[in-house]
């Protein structure tokens, strides 16, 4: 997948507390969570988020919670990748697991600030930071974890393979 | 090469004679579990895929989070689970009365045990390491495909072991040991990781305490946290346990990224600074004194028949400080009564506590004890991050029972040793 986005840049230790606070978890329309994603850090996203722009984080990003409700609400929001130094383990499984593309890129996410042009190559890990002109490559996916990817989650995964 | 205790767990029950760090895996899993958030989204993914549950005894579901259902849309989830439930006769679904805390229940009825591998839609099922078992929490995509497979797909995590030695003092728990790790390592020390706990201290601890220590593994980032079977484990799960079970022992020459080691002699009760279960600090460190507003003393992490003991000792025979609110809750039905026989809820109450059923409630903010904006609360949970029990400028401080019940009756941040 090619795409291309404005980014929206938090720091380390995003937690799942912060991109879906548990008070809206009585829900999980993606469309209602997706409206509560990052209020109580970052009121504008919700409001000012359009379809394609990218998310960028710093260390550990999606640490606490199992909540899928977390990469959903990113994922409803129109955000079609997220960038991050590395990510919390079950965050990095659901966002697999439900077909949101996650791109591990280490340091070099210090290159990266809010509102840049990013464009990225979700198949090749290639991240090309268009307002800066940095390029960054991300690890590609491990064995059958790409096969999950491709098939565009876990559900249509297992249902293929049958 | 040797195993650890994870990879032997997993080797197992993926048909494989080993296993290596990094290596992807399917595996057979023992039990899956759900609650009343992550049930749902779960079933939905589940009804997709359009196969049958594949063992109906293998499933938990613990309407544990917002029940006694908060509002009408917590109702709805909780409906939701129950026909699932009963549609697919999942034996170990629990009705409230008979709910607790799903990482209290789940050990203390035996549903998990040595050698088991559990997946849970909850990232606290590394609890159950405790009991020498591997768990780890997932998503509802990962719990909707294993209720009809049966299976999930795992990474050999690498581990880390940490060796306990000395003697547990007095006033220490099993609260202080983890926060005082997580500490060291910090909140992504264990990223992707297995915490193996080993050495000669791990017999001064209880089962409470390693339930507790096992907890919070995620917070420092690991996968899973696990501990030996021993004398304490065995007494523990003989007799509940009803399945047969296998318990792993660490080779000789496993394999270890890196060893932490602490010296529990030398533990001092300590607490977690807003935002991070990482920002440790020594009670006795705390220079200008922090007063509250509320103390929790209850969830997943210290909700058992000992932290309720530990907090009953501190509470007998004194009062919540004035404009102090103690909010308690057992972390299940057995526990209550227990409590209620031992005499610890009349210690409470007449300290001025209030006592509640067995609920997630407050600690994921839910309901039952949440902040307004400014408050402050000394809390036995897992979790402080930002807005996590109410107002995002509200403040948790993450503490063992005993600092909590202290805190309670001196109006601020305290250690046991000050209420006299
Ligand atoms: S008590 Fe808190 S941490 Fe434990 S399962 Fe409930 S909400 Fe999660």
């Amino acid at each position: 997948m090619k795409l291309e986005g404005k980014v929206w840049r938090y720091g380390d230790n995003i937690d799942t507390d912060v991109i879906i606070p548990a008070r809206y978890l009585n829900s999980f329309d993606p469309k209602e969570l997706a409206s509560h994603c990052m209020v109580d850090i970052d009121e504008s996203f919700s409001q000012n988020v359009k379809a394609g722009d990218i998310m960028v984080g710093g260390k550990n990003f999606g640490c606490g919670s199992s909540r899928e409700h977390a990469p959903v609400a990113i994922k409803a929001s129109g955000v079609p990748v997220v960038i991050a130094a590395n990510f919390a383990r079950i965050f990095y499984r659901n966002g697999i697991n439900i077909g949101l593309p996650l791109l591990e890129i280490g340091d070099d996410v210090e290159k990266i600030s809010a509102d840049d042009q990013l464009r990225v190559d979700t198949a090749t890990g290639v991240i090309e930071n268009v307002t800066t002109g940095d390029v960054f490559h991300a690890n590609p996916l491990p064995g059958f974890i790409q096969d999950i990817a491709k098939a565009g989650g876990l559900i249509n995964y297992i249902k293929e393979k049958k | 090469m040797g195993m650890n205790m994870s990879e032997k767990i997993l080797a197992r029950h993926a048909g494989l004679e080993s296993v290596k760090a990094g290596q992807l895996i399917t595996c057979k899993l023992d039990m899956v579990l759900a609650n009343d958030i992550t049930a749902p989204p779960s079933i939905k993914k589940f009804e997709e895929i359009g196969r049958p549950v594949f063992d109906n005894e293998k499933i938990a579901l613990v309407p544990d989070h917002f029940q006694p259902a908060k509002d009408i849309k917590s109702a709805e989830l909780a409906k939701a689970v129950r026909d699932f439930a009963n549609k697919w006769n999942i034996v170990n679904y629990f009705e409230q009365g008979r709910v607790g805390i799903e990482h209290v229940i789940l050990p203390e009825k035996g549903i998990v045990g040595p050698g088991m591998l559990t997946i849970g839609a909850d990232s606290h099922t590394c609890t159950y390491g405790a009991v020498n078992g591997f768990a780890t929490g997932v998503g509802s995509t990962d719990l909707g495909a294993a209720m009809a497979t049966g299976e999930a797909w795992f990474k050999v995590p690498e581990a880390i072991k940490v060796n306990l030695t000395g003697q547990k003092p007095e006033n220490i728990n099993g609260k202080d040991v983890i926060l005082t790790l997580i500490g060291m390592i910090g909140v992504d020390g264990a990223r992707y990781k297995s915490l193996e706990f080993t050495g000669p201290g791990v017999k001064e601890l209880t089962m409470t305490d390693r339930l507790t220590i096992a907890n919070m593994a995620i917070e420092a980032g690991g996968k899973n946290g696990i501990f030996p079977f021993d004398e304490v484990c065995k007494e523990y799960v003989e007799g509940r346990v009803k399945k047969p079970y296998e318990p792993v022992e660490a080779d000789a020459d496993a394999q270890y990224c890196q060893t932490v080691e602490i010296n529990l002699s030398e533990l001092k009760p300590v607490v977690a600074f807003p935002h991070l279960p990482g920002n440790t600090k020594r009670v006795e460190d705390i220079e200008t004194p922090i007063a509250i507003d509320q103390v929790i003393i209850g969830s997943c992490t210290n909700g058992r028949l000992e932290d309720m003991q530990i907090a009953a000792e501190i509470l007998k025979g004194h009062k919540v400080a004035d404009r102090v609110r103690c909010i308690i809750i057992p972390g299940s039905p057995a526990i209550y009564k227990e409590s209620m026989r031992l005499g610890y809820i009349d210690a409470f109450i007449d300290a001025g506590c209030s006592v509640s059923t067995p609920t997630c409630g407050p600690c994921l903010g839910g309901y039952m004890g949440i902040m307004a904006a400014g408050e402050k609360c000394v809390s036995t949970t897992n979790r402080n991050f930002r807005g996590r029990m109410g107002h995002v400028d509200s403040e948790v401080y993450l503490a063992g029972p005993h600092v909590a019940a202290a805190s309670a009756v001196l109006g601020r941040i305290a250690t046991p040793e000050e209420v006299k």
